[in-house]
């Protein structure tokens, strides 16, 4: 286990949840309703990522449950058959919240977007993060409003020109993993849609840690914000920018040198960090990724600004602390362990009655 | 309880008396609220039928001796039953200046007041404009003023303690109220009882509140000023066990009550308002009951965060006042689509906005009845004393669960904070509730489950909780088709899913009206709902004893109204009805019945009074009013 010992027993975050020896298909996770994304969309891929990832748990799947709240990526609990609630903007982490504390056998999970988890749900995705509920935010981020038809959002880069800012948006946007690390997210990591072996693998541990995983999935918009992360995925760009880490392995990246790791490399730089050319540094220079490490995590999520120009995925951060509706819990069975009869006669009374003979 | 503590030798005429209206009155730091609350204890325990008004500022600590730090507490007792907490005290307890000047006003002629001269300082009394000492001129002169140096007085008593003056001093409020327990004949075990309980870590600190308690009653006993006590003889209220219960108690235990009947676990998400906090605080002590009480972040996830539980399985509340249920307006209207149980207590104060947080109004039916986008129809319930709180939330709940609602419960500021004696219920004969999970699929070819399918009778639709096999279902705030459940945009099945939640909330049984008509042919009748039940009685009381007829309803569902309420209206010449807002009821009934409804209205952040009901009652039996 890669998480920080806190003295607490080590669970993950499916061990309350029924298992099934059935064998499970994608198929068995695929609803009858027909889905309704735009042709190219990237939430089709991250569906079928999903579809075929969740047989794998082995978890019973009607202990499985989605929450939405809305935008394009928020019609995703339509289309897997599963429990499922399609909510209100933003709120879905509330909602969630609720079920994850009362409902420790199922397997929750949050799909959200950019605008629904840091415009107008923000609120409700950082206290989430901080208590530390068991379960697993799907961060949908195309940097645009695909359902109101192309408006730039909170992840959209300064001076994009959108319907709703045609000279230029003005906002400096979030960056949706530095939020969550601010919140002090448990667990946070980052996937690229069309990165089908990093998507399954970010989230397999985010399905495992038990506490609020936050996974950011980058995928496009091919109608409002086409072509948003082509920098990520042409191999010509990709290789100086895209950053995939791992736990306890040297973060180098790019085409093979003759070590055969990745020609660049990310090295410390004063309090932060820099990428410098592997076979130009000492490589005793060279960052060796630890999750639980808070200020490396933080300085990954910051290598550069919003402009892709070095972007990490996997997971950044994962550490084991207590989980809110763990805690919750045990204080409602400590409190039964004290009182195992519970009186609601007695309670009514009170302490002070009185007898009004006839 | 034992009287014999009472009947100490008195040196004094003892006078008897069928009620009696005190109110304690002082700074915001005084301990009124407790010193209030404490003779109310007292006075339950004697068996007297009592009505509470705790008036406060929202503020914690206003600047100390400015008639905005004014708090107050009105204590009605009496040996009959009694409705309401009393219109112009009888008694005024002020411990300070700005206390006087505040209450003085609400006082009868001939009124008795008893004040802590201690304050009456040259700077104290410029703070609140008064030019003279009114305890030295002529301006009480139609009252009976006590003036006690209750400070002076204490600190004495707690000379030898070894407190600090300024802890000594402290104690002054239970000096007053050992006086007053003297002049009225309390017992007080209880309070000595409460005291070492309250400081059970000070031991030193509740001997000398005791001590300042014994020092007040003996002041009286020794005093020569005092030449009459008062005895209120215990009512004669129905047979049973009683307790002293506030409003926002009797909804938390309505709601721990409910959890047992229904066998559901309770979860309660909610973020801290005024008036509605307490319950939020007294269920966080029941979990030893299975509830699980979680303070959110804001007003929109204490809503979101129990229809969550709610899909789960659970008994999902939340409780807030007005502000807050504006904030929940979207998620109350998401439950209404989804078509689950929730219980959603505003307890109302004034408004608009931030309004007056700690006063009482009845300003957000038309809120609670049509504060959402699209026709979404909610049940609405709502309790007319504090007692009632507890089977009004009992009510809320059976609603809920039986027809898959969110309900909403419309207490208010008064009914929360104020107490009067209550019968308390046999918990083993509380009714049951029967959550009825769904558990089998349900289509007619039984291959799928349909999550709209509705029940007939009740058009319900079934509750299928996750975990439960082969019912993997998704719900959502978008348009579902009639039975199956998927997403539908075809005109005719919005239309005909608009209507089927609009037919499922009215079909709602509920109990018949009930009219009180001594004489039966009074041509006036007075219809209310919530708080203003104990105003309307009191009110009608008065008016019979004058030899006049008159007729009153008090309403428990606003919606769906009782299905009697039309035949009721139409039986009267003048239907009136009295609110604590511009007359929501009144639009309400008016366009439901075309009644030609009788609108009476204040919006003072206070209840109305009884001599106030009585004035508008009687200019309607005059016919001065008509």
């Amino acid at each position: 286990m890669t998480a920080i010992d806190l003295g607490l027993p080590l669970i993950g975050g499916l061990d309350d949840v029924p298992k099934t020896d059935d064998k499970q298909t994608a198929k068995d996770f695929t609803s009858d309703q027909e889905v309704r994304w735009c042709p190219g969309c990237g939430d089709y891929a991250v569906l079928a990522a999903v579809r075929s990832f969740l047989p794998t748990l082995g978890i019973k799947r009607e202990n499985t449950v989605f929450v939405s709240g809305i935008g394009c990526s928020s019609r995703f609990p339509y289309y897997l058959d599963t429990y499922g609630m399609h909510s209100i903007h933003g709120r879905a982490p509330a909602i969630a919240t609720g079920l994850a504390v009362t409902r420790p056998d199922l397997s929750v999970w949050v799909v959200t977007g950019d605008g629904d988890a840091l415009s107008i749900g923000g609120n409700h995705l950082i206290h989430a993060l901080r208590r530390n509920v068991n379960m697993t935010i799907l961060l949908f981020n195309n940097r645009i409003y695909g359902l109101t038809k192309g408006q730039y959002s909170p992840t959209s880069e300064q001076g994009k020109i959108t319907k709703s800012t045609p000279m230029g948006s003005l906002d400096h946007p979030f960056n949706p993993v530095s939020v969550a690390l601010g919140a002090e997210a448990s667990f946070v990591g980052r996937a690229i849609d069309s990165d089908r072996k990093g998507l399954t693998e970010v989230l397999n541990a985010a399905a495992a840690h038990r506490g609020t995983a936050l996974v950011e999935i980058f995928q496009d918009c091919p109608i409002f914000n086409d072509g948003s992360f082509d920098l990520l995925r042409k191999p010509e760009t990709k290789d100086q920018r895209l950053i995939p880490v791992r736990h306890g392995e040297p973060i180098r990246f790019g085409p093979a040198g003759d070590d055969g790791l990745g020609e660049y490399a990310v090295v410390q730089e004063g309090f932060g960090l820099t990428v410098a050319k592997a076979d130009e540094i000492d490589q005793s220079q060279i960052v060796v990724h630890d999750q639980a490490d808070q200020n490396l995590s933080w300085a990954l999520s910051r290598l550069s600004d919003q402009d892709l120009n070095h972007t990490v995925t996997g997971i950044f951060r994962q550490v084991s602390r207590p989980t809110y509706d763990d805690l919750a819990r045990a204080q409602v069975a400590e409190a039964k362990e004290r009182t195992p009869q519970v009186d609601l006669q007695g309670l009514l009374n009170g302490r002070d009655t009185w007898t009004v003979a006839g | 309880m034992s009287q014999s503590d009472t009947a100490v030798e008195q040196r004094s005429e003892v006078v008897p008396r069928d009620r009696v209206v005190i109110r304690f009155a002082g700074d915001s730091g005084d301990g009124m609220q407790l010193t209030g609350d404490r003779f109310t204890s007292e006075t339950a325990a004697f068996g007297n039928d009592l009505s509470t008004l705790p008036n406060f500022p929202a503020e914690i600590r206003a600047p100390a001796g400015t008639l905005p730090g004014v708090s107050s507490f009105q204590l009605h007792f009496a040996n009959y039953d009694i409705v309401t907490p009393g219109d112009r005290p009888d008694v005024l307890v002020a411990m300070n200046p700005a206390a006087l000047k505040a209450n003085v006003g609400d006082l009868p002629a001939g009124g008795v007041i008893i004040v802590n001269t201690d304050e009456f300082t040259k700077r104290n009394l410029t703070k609140v404009g008064y030019d003279a000492n009114p305890l030295e001129d002529d301006s009480l002169a139609q009252f009976s003023v006590f003036p006690v140096a209750m400070a002076t007085l204490t600190k004495g008593a707690l000379a030898e303690t070894g407190l600090s003056k300024k802890d000594a001093e402290r104690a002054k409020n239970m000096f007053a109220l050992g006086l007053l327990s003297w002049m009225y004949h309390r017992p007080h075990e209880g309070t000595e009882r409460f005291l070492r309980e309250k400081f059970a870590r000070r031991p030193d600190l509740a001997e000398a509140n005791i001590l300042a308690f014994k020092a007040g009653h003996a002041y009286g006993e020794t005093t020569e000023a005092f030449a009459v006590t008062y005895e209120v003889a215990p009512a004669k209220l129905d047979v049973g066990t009683y307790r002293q219960i506030t409003g926002n108690t009797a909804l938390s235990y309505g709601i721990v009550a409910a959890g047992r009947v229904s066998g559901l676990p309770v979860f309660l998400g909610s973020y801290p308002i005024t008036p509605a906090s307490d319950i939020l605080h007294e269920l966080s002590k029941h979990k030893a009951f299975g509830v699980t009480t979680f303070q959110a972040e804001d007003e929109i996830s204490g809503v979101g965060s129990a229809l969550g539980a709610a899909f789960g399985g659970a008994l999902g509340v939340t409780t807030t006042s007005g502000p807050g249920l504006a904030l929940k307006s979207e998620t109350i209207g998401l439950a209404v689509a989804l078509e689950l149980p929730m219980l959603i207590v505003d307890v109302q104060r004034g408004g608009p906005s931030t309004g007056l947080p700690t006063k009482t109004e009845q300003a957000d039916l038309l809120q609670a009845m049509f504060g959402r986008n699209g026709e979404a129809p909610v049940p609405i319930v709502a309790p007319r004393s504090p007692g009632d709180c507890f089977d009004a939330a009992l009510e809320a709940v059976r609603i809920a669960v039986t027809y898959r609602t969110p309900v909403l419960l419309l207490s208010d500021g008064s009914l929360a904070n104020g107490s009067e004696p209550w019968k308390v219920p046999d918990a083993d004969s509380l009714p049951r509730i029967e959550p009825g999970f769904a558990t089998e699929r349900n289509s007619p070819d039984g291959a799928e489950f349909w999550p709209y399918l509705r029940d007939d009778d009740t058009l319900a639709r079934p509750w299928a909780i996750p975990g439960t096999p082969g019912l993997e279902h998704r719900i959502g705030g978008l348009e579902k088709a009639d039975g199956r459940g998927s997403i539908s945009y075809e005109p005719a099945n919005h239309d005909r899913m608009v209507r089927l939640r609009g037919a499922k909330i009215d079909g709602i049984e509920v109990a018949d009206v009930e009219v009180e008509d001594p004489t039966g042919d009074a041509d006036v009748l007075v219809v209310g709902w919530g708080s203003t039940y104990g105003p309307i009685i009191a009110g009608a009381r008065r008016v019979r004893g004058m030899g006049h007829r008159i007729a009153t309803a008090h309403l428990r569902h606003l919606n769906p109204l009782p299905a009697n309420l039309g035949d009721v209206l139409g039986r009267y010449r003048t239907v009136l009805v009295p609110e604590m807002n511009l007359g929501q009821l009144s639009l309400l009934l008016r366009a439901r019945y075309l009644v030609d409804v009788h609108s009476y209205t204040t919006v003072s952040g206070l209840p109305f009074k009884a001599e106030e009901l009585q004035d508008v009652f009687l200019g309607y039996l005059t016919g001065v009013q008509t």
